[in-house]
């Protein structure tokens, strides 16, 4: 029970090592990354289903209960948002195999893709500040390197910028904790929820507020959101995706975990958190309407789409929470599938301007339908899942008594869809081009890669389709997890063992 | 508590900012350096009143760990150092490759960004596109 709980965290670690020893071999190397991955998720869904029927699953690292020793938590919201980032991983890896591009000609890919996997596993498990410091490092460090892979101009120019922003969070980050450890003496989670409950109001907002500042550059939250459409679009297909689909979320979870757990309701107006959300949405939108490069596009578009999250946490209600967390498991799915079908477009027609793109829709059909699928499920048309998400968000909006943020969201959804059918409409609609003239310098990959690129954004879009799908039991889940992000009672037991 | 920690941990990270705000990669790298370590001190100081070393023997009684120091924050600080460590040396090989690119150490403007800025160049605008 308890080494299920540090296991998605080593194996990762332990695979990234194996695939260091085995780099002369890149088929070796597949296969020890799919392997880990497989594994993981396997364990990951082993781990959901025991804490779904037993409650919080609590492991203290070398034997030295909390709070003295570092503590792994595991409950249902950690374990949820785990499993759909360990399956996504696993989606990019196979499309990465495919491509031709970083993972081919670079013996560090994979090592990398592990270690970042075990990052983002760290992360969510962790029940103490200082080892999230430590996670989040573990996962930039092996981000900047993937980002800045392939070595190019452009590349490295951004990787300078998104490397630059790393660093400022983490200080930010590291200053919050000396902080946070100079008024309340321990940076276990469950502790600290006891500890700062009894501090001077004046300094528990300090903390509260500048906990919220380090989360929100790393969600890339208004307004501290402008290093990512910068830096995001230059990386490697693969790697843009996977950034795209889990890192900001870890941003977003970890600000819900630290304001539900750490901060009592009454330390600073939620109403604030709404409208960064509201503006967080609408800029984000904006500026997404406004480009003409695909990627860049989409990159504003997850900016856009953290303004729901924090909206449910905003909220501060379990019908809120639930929808935030329900929100981000469908936008984990379908922005990695649509940065995903952008590389397949700029690896086909040699490019993603869409100025130069047009009658996509013609030479790939296949690519077209993904495309439709993902678009329309990001911009909440129903029965997909993104509707079921912003339903939940709406309805819970409703309930708490905010109109102004849910009239926002319902614009704001509106504009998604506009933009997305700006690319549609650009890039798949119109005569087809000539395929010839627009593969520029990229090398083509033979039919095996490709239906294994196909393969692997059309089963993410397929897990984004079965979200809809299943979205009842998911929802169910998602509002248990809710349940005890409000009511730590359950958390502080499991880890404290009062 | 100590004052002239907390002057120099206020004075490294004034300086380190300073020297973020800088076009030039090397002074940029150079001021995250300083502000590290300016946060470092910091964190040093979270441990409170400075004490004995926290060693613990057979001979160790209650009356000795009160006046230890807390070890936790030093804890803190070593990994952070090291962290910083990887990442500093991560963004001088990142600003080396720069220069070898384009031959300065100027962080550039972003293309994308000028092309969005700059009237007229639009194809949505000229209506190539629609």
């Amino acid at each position: 029970m308890n080494a299920l709980v540090t296991l998605p965290v080593l194996l990762p670690l332990l695979g990234a090592a194996l695939s260091i020893a085995v780099g002369r071999s890149r088929l070796m190397q597949r296969i020890v990354g799919v392997a880990t991955l497989v594994v993981m998720s396997g364990l990951t869904v082993a781990l959901l289903g025991r804490i779904d029927e037993d409650g919080i699953a609590v492991t203290h690292v070398g034997g030295w209960t909390a709070p003295v020793g570092i503590t792994l938590v595991a409950d249902r919201f950690a374990v949820m948002l785990l499993l759909v980032s360990v399956l996504t991983m696993l989606a990019v890896l196979v499309y990465a195999i495919g491509e031709p591009g970083a993972e081919q000609t670079h013996v560090g890919f994979h090592p990398l893709y592990l270690i970042l996997a075990a990052g983002v596993a760290l992360s969510f498990l962790t029940g103490d500040l200082f080892n999230l410091f430590v996670a989040f490092e573990v996962m930039l460090m092996a981000s900047y390197a993937l980002l800045t892979l392939g070595g190019r101009p452009d590349q490295v120019r951004s990787g300078m910028t998104y490397v630059a922003i790393g660093l400022i969070a983490s200080t930010l980050f590291l200053l919050a904790l000396a902080f946070v450890y100079a008024s309340t003496g321990t940076v276990n989670l469950a502790d600290l929820h006891g500890k700062i409950a009894q501090l001077p109001p004046g300094i528990r907002s300090a903390l509260a507020v500048s906990l919220v500042v380090v989360f929100g550059i790393k969600s890339a939250v208004f307004p501290l959101f402008f290093w990512l459409p910068d830096s995001y679009p230059t990386a490697a297909a693969p790697v843009t995706a996977v950034f795209a689909g889990l890192l900001t979320k870890i941003g977003v979870y970890a600000m819900i975990r630290s304001q539900t757990l750490l901060f009592p309701p009454d330390t600073w107006p939620r109403e604030l958190l709404l409208v960064i959300a509201g503006l967080t949405m609408v800029i984000g939108v904006l500026g997404a309407v406004a480009q003409t490069d695909i990627r860049r596009l989409l990159s504003f578009h997850i900016v856009s789409q953290i303004g729901y999250m924090v909206m449910g946490l905003g909220l501060f209600t379990v019908a809120g929470l639930a929808a935030a967390a329900f929100f981000i498991v469908h936008q984990i799915v379908v922005k990695t599938s649509l940065f995903l079908v952008a590389g397949l477009i700029e690896l086909r027609l040699g490019s993603d301007r869409l100025d130069k793109l047009s009658g996509l829709g013609r030479i790939e059909p296949v690519l077209g339908a993904l495309f439709l699928l993902a678009a329309f499920s990001l911009a909440g048309l129903p029965p997909l899942s993104g509707f079921v998400g912003k339903l939940a968000l709406v309805d819970a909006g409703f309930g708490a008594g905010s109109y102004a943020i849910v009239g926002v969201s319902l614009a704001v959804s509106l504009l998604t869809l506009f933009s997305m059918t700006k690319i549609w409409s650009n890039a798949f609609w119109g005569p087809p081009m000539s395929v010839d003239v627009a593969v520029g310098a990229t090398q083509i990959p033979d039919l095996a890669s490709r239906r294994a690129m196909l393969a692997a954004t059309g089963t993410l879009v397929a897990l984004s389709l079965a979200i809809a799908l299943w979205a009842g039991p998911l929802y169910q889940l998602a509002e248990r997890a809710a349940h005890d992000l409000l009511d730590p009672a359950s958390y502080l037991t499991a880890v404290l063992k009062r | 508590m100590s004052w002239l920690t907390i002057i120099a941990a206020g004075v490294l990270c004034g300086c380190g900012a300073y020297l973020l705000m800088s076009r030039q990669l090397s002074r940029v790298i150079v001021g995250f350096g300083l502000m590290g370590h300016g946060v470092n001190l910091v964190l040093v100081l979270s441990g409170g009143e400075r004490g004995e070393p926290a060693f613990v023997d057979a001979g160790t009684t209650a009356t000795d760990v009160a006046r230890f120091s807390d070890p936790l924050p030093q804890a803190f600080v070593l990994t952070a150092i090291v962290i910083s460590f990887g990442v500093v040396a991560f963004l001088l090989a990142l600003a080396y490759r720069s220069w070898c690119l384009s031959g300065a150490d100027d962080v550039e403007d972003d293309l994308e960004d000028r092309r969005i800025a700059a009237p007229g160049q639009r194809a949505d605008r000229n209506g190539a596109a629609s």
